[in-house]
């Protein structure tokens, strides 16, 4: 293989598991550290900076980071990453006057951003500071989109909700709520200096089988939440069917039981393990006894005498392959199951009725238009996406890491400068050595098991619908939780010129990641390491030729644990551990005059 | 040495024995030796042959003197008996201790200064008796503990960090094994585990006295340019002769040996060792043509390395005096004393 080339910040940056996976690439062993010095605000701020809403996402972030922490490689379970955000934002002091501040003069260029939900909120953000002056155009009467009228507020409650966005909106935006923008092409001869679309994916997928139109009761899954954060609706029959088993049900499931449903089942045509819901929501809707029945395909509504009193199912019976493949499933029986109301949480479709067809933006297939993944821009200029209305649904911090794109591409479009050509990521590299057997960082490995979150007990929790369920973790959880983190942010950075090939790295190593051996294909290499590096998402880091022997070093990233050892047992200072801080280029960045982004923390 | 020792955290994938251990499980606590010493990477070696030996931590005995060597024991099978002796005095501890009990495996980790100079009259005694033991001998050609004047292994010429080079002959502990009559000998470097594990399972396994004379650099009073027991030094002058491949006993030979270059040799365990001969001209079952080889090597300056000797056929301390095989804290007291009446007997003999 050839040396590594650390220089290219993907490198280092991929070694950072959980702030890859993150769509906003959120510096999370920079804040838990902030979090373990005490240093809430700081935390906060971090946050801040590429997630926006980290008092939010600190309790309803879909977590990507968490299955790519490397913690649940070497033992079972993830940091706490999703939990700790909220630690950062629960103590907090005043941050008000670390805010973005509002412009002090106006630039002259018009935005309009349509629907107030996160991606356009996000975009907001960038943007105001740098004197652009901002129109969110939303049809509700408030802010947060499917944050507010979608998400129960016994997951999130309102007030983190109102503080959040109002940081944004002090910015000097103007917000015009009640206000549907029903035609793009009228819309268009406002002479905007650029349109942003923010209105997500609003369609909740309906269910064509018999009965469907013939009762009341069945309900589709994001209207009816939707109504219920509104106050339509206040009440639900006592048996509940929900179908299908993705996030939605699982906040319609907790919601029915919060209006008075006895037994609430979700119906799941597939087996576990192809659930869409993720395991934390899964667990959280069974602590609260809701009953998840698999295999059940939905085939029809039981109407009697013009009331919805059952639905039947397919009985269904799957083959897995041994590459855990599942099939399309055999109808082994059927099944008819008593209930009251029906909800239907099955999916999510993108709906531009308001967009004419004939004004330049382009459909694709599936009716969506086509948005370039970089630049966030449609095949007419000056229009740009993001959030669920850009490639379908997805979640709270990709609509969050779209916004952040299209507030870059927005301003280089308003000032004629080329959309692709965007400022790089950088990284910066600093070693943490303190003294002979000194870091700045707790490199010792914590054997502590992941922390549990506390909940509020399961009779009070169902008094109201709006208690938070989740209290947060305890000051003792949150100082475990931390050490739990292996900072992967503290890199080893290999000088091979000052290596006598002792080999005392490799003996120290708890986890058998180096080798000392003769250079060959990568794939080849993988096989012949202290332990076979199996893991093929995760790089080899390759040495130089070494000087006495012309052997190379190879580092399998996988199980790193960043305990600094290597470095510490090097007689020569060949292993260094150096922390990497990767800089993602945002709006203001691009706008600043010299182009030099913000310098990271020392 | 570390303030923080090296956590429990293990590859996920890490292969146990015949025991259920891992090759953690062999660890000792953490290293307080200089970064970069060569001793660790012997005591990572001997971590690694008792693990795929599937030696019983209790059923090991670590045996040692005084000096930074001398220390290792410390750093490996914590589980195990272990034994710190004074200064030069470690082989005569592991006879006693062998005399009381032969059915521990005996592990002597011993330093250039504590076998060759204060303790070479010992080390030359146990190898005499053919005291069934794996002695190791970390050798550096300097005094690492008390902060590297030369040692008796020091060769003529090598330069000392400050002040003169060393005048006097070296002691080469392995042609004096060889003269005395040993049975297993090899010598290799800490550098070099792939050709060291296997020697070590070798004179684990050998009946008799078995040395390993290892090449292990003082990476802090003997690793600058001009000394002759550096890594670099070591890695330009060093030449591997007969390695040595160690077969447990009713394991197959999986290799294929080309004739003629390979020789197994057949242990009283029943485990085998495939000598593979690098240089086709050496005889490692002739005492005098191993002893004319090594002299000639030695004066062109070079490192030979492998397994030099082996001689299977002598027997060890017990059997030269056919002792019992039963350790003597098993040995009901009745037969170990002869009891009052007895024992005045014998005294009255003595009147
Ligand atoms: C039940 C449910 C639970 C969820 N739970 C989570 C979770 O726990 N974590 C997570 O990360 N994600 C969750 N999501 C997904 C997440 O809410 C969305 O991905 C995210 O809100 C998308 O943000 P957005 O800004 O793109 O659009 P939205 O939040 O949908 O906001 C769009 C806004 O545009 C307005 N609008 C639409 N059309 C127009 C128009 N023509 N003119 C003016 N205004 C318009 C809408 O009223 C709305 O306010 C959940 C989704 C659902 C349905
Ligand atoms: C009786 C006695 N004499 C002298 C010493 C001082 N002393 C301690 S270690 C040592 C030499 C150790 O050299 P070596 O065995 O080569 O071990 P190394 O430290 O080089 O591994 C000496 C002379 C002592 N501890 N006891
Ligand atoms: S920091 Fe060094 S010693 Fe520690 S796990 Fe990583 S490679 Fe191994
Ligand atoms: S400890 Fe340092 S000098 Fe020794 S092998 Fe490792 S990198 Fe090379
Ligand atoms: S002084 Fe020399 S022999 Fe002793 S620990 Fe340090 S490097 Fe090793
Ligand atoms: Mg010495």
């Amino acid at each position: 293989m050839k040396p590594t080339d650390t220089s290219n910040p993907e490198y280092f940056h991929k070694v950072v598991d959980c702030q890859w996976a993150c769509p906003a690439h959120t510096d999370v062993p920079e804040y838990i550290r902030l979090i373990a010095q005490g240093r809430f605000s700081d935390a906060y701020i971090e946050n801040r900076k590429s997630n926006v809403f980290p008092g939010i996402l600190g309790r309803v972030c879909d977590r990507p980071c968490e299955p790519a922490c490397r913690r649940g490689r070497v033992e079972e379970r993830p940091v706490a990453i999703c939990r700790l955000k909220r630690v950062a934002s629960d103590h907090r002091g005043d941050i008000t006057d670390r805010l973005p501040k509002p412009a002090e003069k106006s630039n002259g260029k018009k935005v309009a951003l349509i629907g107030a939900g996160c991606a356009s909120l996000t975009v907001a953000n960038d943007l105001a500071p740098l004197g652009y002056d901002i129109t969110i155009f939303e049809a509700l009467d408030t802010t947060g989109g499917l944050m507010r009228t979608n998400i129960p507020q016994f997951r999130l409650p309102p007030e983190v909700l109102d503080e959040e966005i109002g940081y944004i909106l002090d910015l000097g935006v103007d917000l015009k709520l009640n206000h549907r923008i029903e035609s793009m092409k009228e819309l268009l001869d406002e002479n905007y200096d650029a349109v942003f679309v923010g209105t997500g994916a609003p369609k909740g997928k309906n269910l064509e089988i018999p009965g469907r139109y013939d009762s009341d009761n069945i309900h589709i899954g994001i209207d009816w939440l939707e109504s219920v954060a509104f106050e339509h609706v206040d009440s639900i029959g006592e048996n509940v069917l929900i179908i299908g088993v993705g996030n939605t049900a699982m906040d319609c499931c907790r919601t029915s039981l919060r209006l008075g449903a006895k037994s609430v089942k979700v119906m799941a045509r597939k087996p576990r393990g192809f659930f869409k819901a993720s395991d934390w929501e899964l667990e959280d809707a069974e602590e609260e006894n809701v009953d998840i029945v698999v295999n059940h395909s939905p085939k029809e509504f039981v109407i009697e005498d013009g009331k919805l009193v059952g639905m039947t199912f397919e009985l269904m019976e799957y083959n897995i392959d041994e590459n855990g493949r599942i099939d399309r499933g055999t109808v082994i029986g059927e099944e008819t199951f008593p209930c009251d109301d029906v909800i239907l949480a099955i999916g999510q479709d993108n709906a531009f009725p308001w967009i004419e067809r004939d004004i330049g933006i382009e459909f694709n297939e599936w009716d969506c238009p086509v948005v370039d993944e970089q630049t966030m821009m449609c095949s007419h200029d000056g229009i740009f996406f993001g959030g669920d209305s850009a490639f379908g649904p997805k979640n709270i911090i990709w609509a969050v890491a779209h916004g952040h794109e299209a507030a870059i591409s927005i301003h280089k479009y308003c000032y004629d400068e080329d959309l692709t050509d965007r400022l790089p990521v950088g990284i910066n590299l600093s070693s943490q050595k303190m003294g002979m057997h000194e870091w700045s960082y707790s490199n010792d490995y914590d054997p502590s098991a992941r922390r549990l979150m506390p909940h509020v007990d399961l009779k009070e929790r169902f008094k109201k619908l709006d208690i938070e369920v989740e209290l947060g973790f305890t000051p003792e959880q949150t100082l475990q939780e931390v050490e739990r983190c292996l900072n992967c942010d503290i890199q080893t950075v290999f000088a091979a010129k000052l290596c006598i090939e002792c080999d005392a790295c490799i003996d120290i190593c708890p986890v058998n990641c180096l080798t000392i051996t003769a250079n060959g294909d990568e794939a080849d290499l993988r096989t012949r390491l202290s332990a076979p590096a199996q893991n093929l998402e995760q790089a080899l880091y390759v040495s130089e030729d070494l000087p006495q022997t012309g052997r190379v070093m190879v580092k399998d990233e996988d199980l790193c644990v960043h305990c600094g050892l290597c470095a510490e047992r090097c007689p020569t200072g060949a292993w260094d551990m150096q922390k990497s801080t990767v800089l993602i280029p945002y709006a203001q960045d691009e706008a600043a005059d010299d182009q030099t982004r913000e310098a990271p923390a020392a | 040495m570390s303030y923080i020792s090296k956590p429990k955290v293990a590859h996920p994938g890490i292969p146990r024995n015949k025991l259920g251990l891992t090759v953690r499980d062999y660890e000792g606590v953490i290293s307080t030796l200089c970064a970069g010493c060569g001793h660790d990477s012997v005591t990572a070696a001997i971590v690694q042959a008792v693990f795929e030996l599937n030696v019983e931590p209790h059923m090991l005995a670590k045996m040692s003197g005084i000096g930074c060597s001398s220390k290792t024991p410390a750093y490996f099978v914590s589980q195990s008996h272990g034994f710190n002796s004074v200064h030069g005095r470690m082989p005569s501890v592991t006879t006693g201790a062998n005399a009381a009990n032969r059915k521990l495996t005996y592990i002597g980790v011993s330093g250039d200064g504590d076998s060759l100079s204060i303790g070479a009259g010992q080390f030359v005694h146990a190898i005499r008796r053919n005291l069934n033991m794996c002695y190791i001998i970390e050798n550096n050609g300097v005094y690492g503990l008390t902060k590297g004047q030369f040692s008796a292994s020091a060769d003529i010429g090598s330069k000392p960090k400050k002040g003169l080079p060393n005048q006097q002959e070296p002691i080469d502990p392995v042609s004096t094994a060889l003269s005395l009559g040993a049975t297993y000998i090899a010598r290799s470097f800490s550098g070099d585990k792939e050709q060291l594990v296997p020697l070590i399972q070798g004179a684990l396994s050998h009946d008799g006295f078995a040395l390993v004379d290892v090449i292990s650099p003082c990476v802090t009073f003997n690793d600058h340019e001009g000394s002759t027991k550096s890594y670099a030094h070591t890695r330009e002058f060093y030449h591997h002769v007969v390695d040595a491949d160690y077969i447990a006993p009713a394991e197959e030979i999986k290799t294929q040996y080309d004739k003629g270059a390979a020789m197994p040799v057949e242990l009283h365990d029943g485990s085998k060792i495939i000598l593979r001969k690098i240089d086709d001209e050496y005889d490692p079952t002739s005492r005098a043509a191993a002893f004319k080889y090594l002299r000639e090597r030695f004066n062109a300056g070079e490192i030979i390395t492998g397994l030099l000797y082996i001689d299977d056929s002598r027997k060890e301390m017990h059997d030269l005096m056919g002792n019992i095989d039963t350790p003597l804290a098993q040995y009901p007291l009745e037969k170990l004393h002869p009891g009052k009446a007895e024992l005045k007997k014998i005294l009255a003999r003595y009147r």
